[in-house]
């Protein structure tokens, strides 16, 4: 049995405490956003946030997160009432498969959250770790600096999709 | 429908019967329609070819379902494959339907409700689908049109569809719904149905938000590995360490004691573990591959000599194009040989599908790009009637050809064939798919070329060495499982076969102007390493090829390389693209900062799809051997532009992706073992290297039939890349991929 605070609510799961948060997040919890994607850390597609901070859910043992605030990308908003990295990833027409793109997403709330005005090379930077293959790379940088102007009440700009300039 | 947790639902006419609609009938052809391959000849001799898909379905009722609620359904044998196309087939059908798109259900690829339209591939889900479904729809509105005529008693020419109604003179009026009448849709398509002008459209061409998008942004369930019917229980296989590796020993009295462990699987050298827990299933693998003793042979080419392996497995040469002379004098005549490595399709998202059989009906719910020859194969692999297996398209992580997908689904099906009853998940592991998945073939080319005295292209050779790039399934040797197992079905033969699509021979003719042209495919058939279909095909690297090649011409000749393009280009299109591109990148002469370089490059994907043309500013540090592409500007027509921002996001993907191959990737593996097996020992594009900016510049062409645009980058983006790196470092890389290693090679650092 395990003690997890996920999204502001807490569970108790009956899982072996060494399974990866990922297997529990997915399978007990029911939450989808953070994907399987190479179980090494290599990828970023299982990326949730603990304690503010981005985290590979596939190599992190429950047991080691009890009593930590875990955050997925089902707690930055709703289908229904999206939160700003969301909105601004459905404005941007940021995915292509879209695998990857919670994990993209979770990462780059983990830097927004530390530093509200990163600059866009931070941005950058800071995906580093996570891969895409469909080549949305340059939707996803936009989406992220556009979530950072929401955060920080810049609701002003183009809202059109990209099909406007069709420039990446 | 494709929803992750239906129901089965064996037929078509449970399915509408259960939607309390219309029930009307309609056949599938019994064969699989090979989506690479143009139809079958048979009908045409008698009427004119239908257009699109419709050649093969012509039953307007297997496309559309209009309810007596008045609500419509599309149907599509085509596949979302992160392209968008469930958004822009609904543009395509709500434009001639006269609704908005968001109105449409659109059911997608399934064995027992679309048609079959063979394979989601080749950049022709709206070519094929989205024709079919146009001119299916263009004929259900003026079916609607005459029934509401006769309704209302008005004539033809006063009725028009409006926001789901035939509208008519003085508030006349009919629902869709209203007009719904049994098997009033089951009629053939006609040859001539009278298409939308462009100046009246309100769907096609216009910025619709993709309709997937919100749920893969917000955890929703989106993906074949988000399922989790009632009582889904967890897999996972345990693959040989190589290929033909024979299983010997397989002690597994420990694992089946193991926690959660419902099942041990073997059928020959097929092992797979069922659990009730994800983590147990995953426990359990790493058990029973501990316990597995396994017989292996070195049976691979030499990774560093696939040339020598290329020129010495020949098992036939065919002419792709013989057109003029063969030889005729010149004042110089250039060669130059090229090659490309083994790469991966390197899905994010390791293959994944769910099974379950029930009362002798096995369901897979998978994201392979063709549910009906997944079918035909699976169902040969389990010994039972195709009838006996439904596949049902889910979605996955993107594919870009033939990657795991249909392995993982016939693991599914295999493993559920074990535990009756119970929905099995498959879940491979990420070294499964890096070592298990058919890669891009690897390929030689060698092009020659004769120049007269203005250095014009009189004469052109050209041979490529390479093994097909299709091997998809049809059969159950197309399958990992069908091989594994104890029956052990063998891979089909490979067969030399050229034809306008193409496949290694796919843009190895030029589209340039040159009166005398020789072009072999040195066909490979053995196959020691798996290879299948990955984007685009043969045309990554004969575009890489041909267009490194024009620009050496160019140098040779004393010419502007895109000027030099545009000098052996005729089509009014081409030229467009080449014309934008060159003008929004702003191509010059003009000398760049030491260690940078432009390069260009173009291509008619398939030589009868999209005009692509791309420009692209690359620095390279010779102390590193790094190469950073700074700033792409692209020119795409790909015909009438249904869905605008779905092309540039394709382009974009294509771009970056066909970068990414070109930088970095080759599969690595001894004369035993594929060593690639994770994404440090076969690195991919990160962030770090994307380039400041890309530009994608929609040449539309309102009115002209659509030409598909998801593969049409691959290619001149790798020859723009090795054409800047020749323009910054004065020297050509004629090999792919362009590693640090290599360029510090060629740079002699």
């Amino acid at each position: 049995m395990v003690k997890l605070n996920v999204n502001g609510t807490s569970h108790d799961v009956d899982v072996d405490p060494a399974t990866p948060l990922l297997y529990v997040l997915r399978n007990d919890l029911k939450l989808n956003g953070a994907k399987f994607g190479c179980g090494l850390g290599q990828c970023g597609a299982c990326t949730v946030m603990v304690d503010g901070k981005a985290v590979f859910s596939c190599l992190t043992p429950a047991m080691l997160v009890e009593g930590r605030e875990i955050k997925t990308v089902e707690g930055l908003g709703t289908i229904d009432d999206p939160g700003p990295m969301q909105k601004a990833f459905i404005e941007q027409q940021a995915a292509q498969c879209g695998y990857c793109i919670a994990g993209m997403m979770m990462r780059a709330q983990a830097l927004l959250e530390a530093k509200p005005d990163a600059a866009d090379a931070d941005i950058r930077q800071a995906l580093e770790p996570n891969l895409c293959r469909c080549g949305t790379h340059m939707r996803i940088l936009r989406a992220v600096a556009r979530a950072r102007d929401l955060m920080q009440g810049k609701s002003a700009g183009n809202m059109a999709p990209a099909a406007a300039t069709g420039r990446g | 429908m494709n929803a992750p947790n239906p129901l089965p639902d064996v037929t078509r006419r449970g399915f509408l019967a259960g939607a309390g609609a219309l029930v009307v009938s309609f056949a599938i052809p019994a064969e699989a329609q090979e989506g690479e391959v143009p139809t079958a000849p048979g009908a045409q001799a008698v009427k004119p070819k239908l257009p699109g898909s419709l050649a093969d379905t012509p039953s307007l009722d297997a496309w559309i379902r209009i309810d007596a609620d008045g609500s419509i359904t599309v149907f599509t044998g085509k596949a979302e494959l992160g392209q968008g196309t469930k958004t822009s087939l609904r543009q395509i059908a709500a434009e001639e339907l006269e609704v908005e798109p968001a109105s449409i259900k659109l059911v997608t690829a399934d064995t027992a409700l679309t048609p079959n339209e063979g394979y989601t591939a080749g950049s022709q889900t709206i070519q094929n689908s989205g024709t079919a479904i146009r001119y299916a729809a263009a004929q259900v509105r003026q079916i609607l049109i005459a029934k509401a005529s006769q309704k209302l008693g008005a004539p033809v020419e006063a009725l028009k569809a409006q926001a789901g109604a035939i509208v008519g003179p003085n508030g006349a009026k009919a629902s869709y719904g209203e007009l719904v009448s049994a098997d009033f849709l089951h009629v053939d398509a006609a040859a001539d149905t009278k298409l939308k002008p462009p100046a009246a459209y309100h769907a096609i061409g216009k910025p619709f938000a993709r309709v997937d998008i919100p749920a893969k942004v917000t955890g929703g369930n989106a993906y074949v590995q988000d399922m989790q019917p009632p009582g889904l229980v967890h897999a996972r296989v345990v693959r040989p360490p190589s290929y033909n590796a024979r299983l010997t020993d397989f002690a597994d009295a420990a694992v089946k004691a193991m926690p959660g462990v419902i099942a041990v699987v073997r059928d020959g050298d097929f092992l797979a573990v069922v659990a009730e827990q994800e983590f147990q299933a995953v426990r359990a693998m790493r058990a029973m591959a501990g316990v597995a003793r396994w017989q292996e042979q070195p049976a691979l080419p030499d990774q560093y000599d696939l040339p020598a392996f290329l020129k010495k497995s020949v098992s036939e040469v065919g002419a792709v194009t013989s057109v003029g002379a063969d030889s005729v004098p010149g004042a110089r005549t250039l060669e130059a040989q090229f090659t490309r490595a083994y790469q991966m399709h390197g899905s994010i998202g390791p293959s994944s599908a769910v099974a379950m059989v029930d009362n002798g009906l096995t369901t897979v719910w998978t994201h392979t790009q063709g549910v009906y020859p997944d079918r035909k194969a699976i169902a040969q692999m389990l010994g039972v009637p195709e009838e006996k297996v439904r596949c049902i398209h889910t979605e996955g992580s993107g594919c870009y050809g033939h990657n795991g997908a249909d392995d993982a689904a016939a693991d599914a099906a295999l493993i559920a064939q074990k535990v009756p009853g119970k929905p099995v998940r498959v879940q491979w592991m990420r070294d499964q798919e890096h070592l298990w998945e058919p890669y891009g073939p690897a390929m030689l080319t060698k092009a020659s070329a004769t120049l007269d005295q203005n250095g014009n292209i009189v004469n052109w050779h050209y041979d490529l060495w390479s093994n097909s790039h299709g091997t998809r399934p049809g059969s159950a040797g197309s399958l990992i499982a069908g091989r594994l197992m104890a029956r052990h079905f063998p891979p089909d033969p490979a067969k030399l076969q050229i034809s306008p699509l193409g496949n290694g021979d796919r843009n190895a003719i030029p589209l340039y102007d040159v009166p005398n042209q020789r072009v072999n495919w040195h066909f490979i058939a053995d196959m020691p390493v798996r290879v299948s279909s990955l984007r685009s095909l043969g045309a990554y690297c004969n575009v890489f090829s041909i267009e490194s090649f024009m620009d050496e011409l160019a140098l040779a000749a004393n010419a502007d390389p895109v000027e030099y393009r545009l000098r052996h280009l005729k089509d009014p299109r081409a030229r467009k693209v080449i014309e934008v591109a060159a003008e929004k990148f702003g191509w010059s002469k003009d000398p760049l900062p030491e260690g940078r370089g432009r390069g260009f490059a173009f291509a008619k994907y398939k030589n009868h799809a999209a005009y692509l043309a791309v420009a692209l500013e690359a620095d390279v540090d010779s102390d590193s051997g790094a190469i950073k592409v700074s700033r792409v500007v692209t020119a795409v027509d790909c015909g009438e532009a249904v869905a605008p921002d779905s092309i540039v996001n394709q382009t974009e993907g294509g771009i970056l992706q066909s970068m990414s191959w070109t930088l970095y990737e080759a599969v690595h593996f001894d004369r035993t073992r594929i060593l690639s097996p994770d994404w440090s020992t076969y690195p991919i594009l990160r962030f770090s290297a994307v380039p400041d900016s890309i530009e994608v510049q929609v040449v539309d062409s309102p009115g002209t039939p659509y030409l598909g645009v998801a593969e049409a980058a691959q290619g001149p983006t790798a020859g723009a890349i090795a054409n800047a790196f020749r323009s910054a470092t004065g020297k050509r890389i004629y090999d792919l991929p362009y590693t640090r290693e290599r360029v510090k090679g060629v740079l002699g650092v």
